[in-house]
């Protein structure tokens, strides 16, 4: 079926746009909390990603030193990368994006605010927990407290990127695999900034002009993205 | 004018004009690129640093180009598939895609056998080898994506969207790599500059460019042509032209 809007005025008195986005929003949590496993998963993952590069490179002080901010960088990436798949896909498999997309508010606003909520969901805790692994893989003190700013304005990015390649695989086979190919060129920029303003603070210079330049990818992300989520989203509808 | 616009539109009116155009390109697209190859290997004065390594620079650069423009030419594409639906436009990126692809690759392999004798490396994480290589993972994308997508319609929509994004994210890319760690020289050719280097050098180079670029415009129409060809195929004139051509 084509995903146009009905020409049809709502009956009742019109939801306004922020209501829309704030139910979207509180859907979307209340969901993931009836399915905690799903929750846990991202995390486990990331934890799991770091535990491997101490066995499978070397526990080495100075390695880990030199290298965990980035270590945990990737973790972060991958683990958000692997939880984008449940972004879209069980409102595209129960009928509820069709309805979404029916809604006479903007689609694009309705898709920010499904992305905010899976960046809480998964990007903020993956946040929470940085500071445990940053110990874990020997960072001083001021090198964790950059790592988690970077990483507070740079999921967000990650999210709001992967909801296109989730958008644009939506319903496709093998789609994980497709998704990651189609994401990770674009997540690149953002892991480069990421911790390099990591590695300026290490080395005591000031991370200001880093931080302002991720926080100009996270507008750029919060601007653009959604609208090319918004288009995909209908594109895949359009598809199935 | 508008009359051009919508010609342009009929897969019927191209498939005819690059029967017609096919031919020039490959031709003069050949004698221009072997002019500059044969100029630049044989005949151009040595670097005095590089002395002759540095002649891989005469495919090396136009492959270059040609990697980082067959992006934009099918960006461009895609913003017309997705404003005007236009089916030509998706012809042309499905049919570049895979051309773009070898291309990146082409100038990564002759960047890497350059690198060899003057860095002493084959692959250094240097700014403009690592945005190449994400280039060649983005027409990676596209073309992944492309395959993925049974509904023709929906999937020339789809990989516009994606292409269209990955332009986006192409200056990004370069300045975050270049910032991040550089060692590449600069451009060759500058719009705005003489170049650095004597005529003798950089006529051949140029040469070498022009011929590329139409050679990629002849395979471009090739590959064109036979998605036409395959999309049309219960079309009447696609029937008549198959049938013409079996006497």
């Amino acid at each position: 079926m084509t995903a146009k809007a009905p020409d049809i005025r709502p009956v009742t008195a019109s939801v306004g746009v922020g209501q829309a986005m704030k139910s979207v929003f509180l859907r979307d949590v209340r969901v993931a909390f009836r399915q905690r496993q799903d929750l846990l998963n991202p995390l486990l993952f990331f934890v799991m990603v770091v535990t491997l590069f101490p066995l499978g490179v070397s526990p080495e002080v100075s390695f880990l030193r030199e290298a965990g901010a980035g270590i945990l960088w990737v973790a972060a990436l991958l683990s958000v990368l692997l939880s984008l798949d449940h972004l879209f896909r069980h409102d595209f498999d129960d009928g509820t994006l069709e309805q979404l997309v029916l809604q006479p508010q903007p689609l694009f606003l309705l898709v920010l605010a499904k992305t905010v909520a899976h960046w809480i969901l998964t990007g903020l805790p993956l946040v929470v927990l940085t500071p445990v692994l940053g110990v874990m893989v020997q960072l001083p003190g001021n090198s964790i407290a950059v790592l988690c700013l970077t990483l507070l304005i740079g999921t967000p990015v990650l999210s709001l990127i992967g909801s296109i390649g989730a958008a644009l695989t939506l319903g496709l086979r093998s789609a994980g695999v497709l998704l990651s190919l189609l994401i990770i060129p674009l997540y690149i920029p953002v892991l480069i900034f990421g911790t390099g303003t990591v590695a300026a603070a290490s080395e005591g210079a000031p991370v200001g002009a880093y931080l302002a330049l991720m926080g100009a990818f996270l507008v750029l992300a919060v601007t653009l993205a959604p609208f090319a989520s918004a288009a995909a989203l209908k594109i895949s509808l359009s598809n199935s | 004018m508008w009359q051009f616009f919508h010609k342009l539109g009929s897969p019927k009116w191209f498939y005819g004009i690059a029967t017609r155009l096919m031919p020039w390109l490959l031709v003069i697209g050949t004698a221009l690129l072997m002019a500059g190859i044969v100029w630049g290997l044989a005949f151009a004065p040595k670097d005095y640093l590089q002395g002759d390594s540095y002649r891989i620079i005469f495919i090396h650069v136009p492959t270059a180009f040609l990697a980082q423009s067959a992006y934009i030419m099918m960006a461009v594409a895609a913003v017309v598939t997705l404003v005007w639906r236009m089916k030509l436009a998706d012809v042309f990126v499905k049919a570049v895609a895979p051309v773009g692809l070898v291309i990146t690759f082409l100038s990564l392999f002759t960047g890497a056998v350059w690198g060899k004798p003057t860095w002493g490396t084959w692959w250094i994480w240097d700014a403009r080898l690592t945005s190449m290589l994400i280039l060649l993972f983005l027409y990676g994308g596209v073309i992944a994506l492309d395959r993925a997508i049974n509904d023709e319609k929906s999937a020339a929509r789809a990989v516009a969207v994606l292409v269209l994004v990955g332009v986006v994210n192409i200056p990004i890319i370069k300045y975050s790599v270049e910032w991040w760690n550089t060692l590449h020289q600069p451009a060759t050719f500058k719009l705005t500059e003489k170049p650095s280097m004597p005529a003798e050098m950089w006529v051949p180079l140029l040469l070498a460019v022009l011929g590329m670029y139409l050679i990629f415009g002849w395979l471009a129409c090739v590959r064109m042509q036979t998605e036409i060809l395959a999309r049309e195929q219960k079309t009447r004139w696609v029937k008549d032209l198959v049938m013409a051509g079996r006497h």
